[in-house]
């Protein structure tokens, strides 16, 4: 996975946390941007609230390129808001700071969803589970899981989103994506199955939440 | 190939390479319920995927046809399992295929696709069809027909001591069924010695058919694995009871949110569609009975004195009733189901579920009425209270099973004239190879008295 560029060096510490957790690469970006060298940049995140001067700039340089570097997340206060008016170019979407690592981290997906860049990583890991994203291999506790087809494409959707509740619905047109024979029952089932596959000692990885739906271990956010 | 199918055989093929699998066995179904296996290599499975696997179907009950002997085996890639039991250097995997002509058009004889045929009917009235089955069988020290059966215990219903070998080797096939994706619900010591009953949890009815088809399978591995005999027949022991494959049936509409037969607002809190859906059953349960329970032997097990139905009847909490409603708490409107008890586990579970499906329609689409629940047990009453109460026997033979049969236009169309005609040729063969053999009974009852 190509990493992200991080402007200032170094970057303010809960910028770096939320990365860190959500499992990005990243590199801090020093200088004004001129010196970058290369195209295989994932994005980049530009904090404009501390040196908003010297962030322009960066934005500039980066957008100035032969291949520009997007997407471009940038992070103002709220009073800066009159700033952007008129620099409409130089970013593909911004977040207020300070901001919630969740939004953040929203917010880049669909950049890189929106941009069509890649940033999925290849490997999903929660606790003893691992899903392998390019081979289709599963391991828990260190021992091959073998899956079906759907139940990998479940288990994958459900472990690279941990802590989020999905109702039925969603997760049928997520992860079935066409019309299915039992609807929401087959959602069910193949929870069912994926527990009996984990095992009595890691079925609790998958919650089922009354009257809503299921969800998959513990968010990264704690409650939130 | 759609996209998603494409997806899915990417899938298969991948795993096959990673997790080194060496031999992937390909399950289909004959007319009588016999798991049969044609085993190929991971090289060939590309190609099995994409095109099919041409077999020889002549040497298949039930498949074989003089002109056109030579049928396709579709893999279904959604069924891939690696098996979880033998040597784990030499893994080998199973997909249930689908059997198809040569030109690829749904083969008659398959009763998958038979079960397959009678889910889109449904589907196309609105409904999805989910069964739970309560698999009983027992455990015998070998498998030897020529000496009577020799139970491995002496345990009855829920015991468990230390006497009860057999537990180990039911609790060793329960991780082996989890490890295959098929969630148990519980498993128990059944009433008789040496007797067990796995009950699976609820899913489609195709999944579950394909689920009863491992699981037998599952089952007779691990026994022989630890140097024991399982058996399905339905009545292995006299004077004790039979095995049973009492079967949990609901509807649910198509997007699966809605239980069909779920109304909290009546007292057994089933709707109008469940009622009229037991009245099916009931009515039409003559006629299916040859296919639920196939053998000489299964009329053996539906005998008055024990847990089995002998006559045609509903009820809320009576185990002699043939159709039985579970109560359910009312807020879980998900549970509401009935419990049709008549099956035995050496049925063809695609064609069971496939009837039992039909004729529940049936009473749904011509909207029968449900007679009053049989408050009695049905055992007790004399034949004169049964005629009165308008209960019917279910047939006492496979003889009058197939007589029921014969004149079933229901039953003709559920499975298809291919197999409705070669299955009654084949169980009249079979009764009368019964009737012409002279039993130990006889030679006991009569050899020296007469």
């Amino acid at each position: 996975m190509d990493p992200l560029l991080v402007y200032p060096d170094p970057p303010p510490r809960e910028l770096v946390q939320t990365l860190d957790l959500a499992g990005y690469a990243w590199e801090p970006l020093g200088g004004d941007g001129s010196d970058v060298v290369g195209d295989s940049w994932a994005g980049a995140i530009v904090c404009a609230n501390e040196d908003p001067e010297g962030a322009w700039a960066v934005c500039r340089a980066l957008r100035k390129r032969e291949v520009p570097i997007e997407p471009l997340l940038l992070l103002v206060a709220g009073t800066q808001l009159d700033e952007l008016d008129l620099r409409n170019e130089l970013f593909d979407d911004f977040c207020l700071a300070p901001f919630h690592p969740r939004e953040l981290e929203a917010r880049m997906r669909h950049l890189s969803w929106r941009t069509g860049q890649e940033t999925r990583p290849d490997t999903v890991e929660y606790g003893p589970l691992a899903l392998n994203l390019e081979t289709y291999q599963a391991a828990l506790d260190g021992e091959p899981l073998d899956l079906t087809y759907m139940e990998y494409e479940l288990l994958t959707f459900l472990a690279s989103n941990p802590g989020k509740v999905f109702s039925r619905d969603t997760l049928l047109s997520r992860v079935w994506g066409y019309e299915y024979y039992g609807g929401a029952r087959t959602v069910d089932v193949h929870i069912r199955r994926l527990r009996a596959k984990l095992g009595e000692k890691h079925s609790g990885l998958i919650n089922t939440v009354r009257s809503v739906g299921y969800s998959f271990g513990q968010s990264r956010w704690g409650g939130l | 190939m759609t996209r998603e199918t494409k997806r899915e055989t990417d899938y298969v093929l991948r795993k096959v390479e990673e997790r080194g699998v060496r031999l992937v066995r390909l399950w289909f179904t004959d007319v009588l319920g016999q798991l049969k296996s044609v085993a190929i290599s991971p090289a060939e499975l590309e190609n099995a995927l994409e095109e099919g696997m041409q077999v020889d179907g002549s040497a298949i009950d039930g498949f074989s046809r003089i002109q056109e002997s030579d049928v396709l085996l579709k893999p279904d890639p959604e069924t891939f399992e690696t098996l979880p039991w033998g040597d784990p250097n030499e893994v080998s995997a199973r997909m249930f295929c689908d059997v198809l002509t040569p030109t690829g058009n749904p083969f008659e004889g398959d009763p998958r696709q038979v079960l397959r045929r009678n889910l889109d009917r449904a589907h196309d009235l609105g409904y999805s069809f989910l069964v739970a089955p309560e698999m009983e069988y027992f455990y015998f020290a070998n498998g030897d027909p020529t000496s009577p059966p020799q139970p491995l215990d002496s345990g009855s219903y829920f015991d468990l001591t230390t006497l009860d070998v057999a537990d180990d080797i039911r609790k060793r096939t329960l991780g082996m069924l989890e490890a295959m994706g098929i969630p148990v619900e519980y498993s128990f010591h059944e009433d008789a010695p040496s007797q067990h009953e796995i009950d699976l949890r609820y899913t489609d009815a195709l999944t579950m058919a394909d689920n009863v088809m491992t699981f037998r399978l599952t089952v007779r591995e691990i026994a022989y694995e630890r140097g024991a005999y399982a058996t399905f027949m339905p009545k292995p022991l006299s004077g004790v009871q039979g095995s049973g494959m009492h079967t949990h049936l609901s509807l649910f509409d198509t997007t699966g949110e809605n239980n069909a037969f779920h109304d909290p607002s009546t007292e057994l809190g089933l709707s109008t569609v469940g009622r009229q859906f037991i009245a099916g059953l009931l009515v039409h349960a003559p006629e299916i009975t040859a296919v639920t329970n196939q053998l000489v032997n299964s009329y053996k097990r539906l005998i008055v004195g024990y847990e089995a139905p002998t006559y045609v009847s509903w009820a809320r909490n009576n185990r002699s009733a043939l159709v039985r409603v579970p109560i359910t708490k009312p807020e879980k409107s998900t549970s509401t189901r009935i419990e049709y008890r008549a099956p035995d586990p050496a049925c063809n579970p695609y064609l069971a579920f496939s009837c039992m499906l039909a004729a529940g329609l049936k009473g749904i689409e011509e909207g029968y009425e449900l007679g009053p629940e049989s408050s009695n047990n049905v055992f007790e009453m004399s034949d004169s209270e049964r005629r009165d109460a308008g209960i019917e026997p279910l047939p006492q033979s496979l003889d009058a099973a197939l007589r029921a049969m014969e004149g079933s236009s229901l039953v003709a169309e559920t499975l298809g004239e291919h197999i409705f005609e070669w299955f009654l040729r084949n169980k009249r063969a079979e009764w009368r190879d019964y009737k012409a053999h002279v039993s130990q009974f006889e030679l006991d009852r009569y050899l020296q008295a007469w």
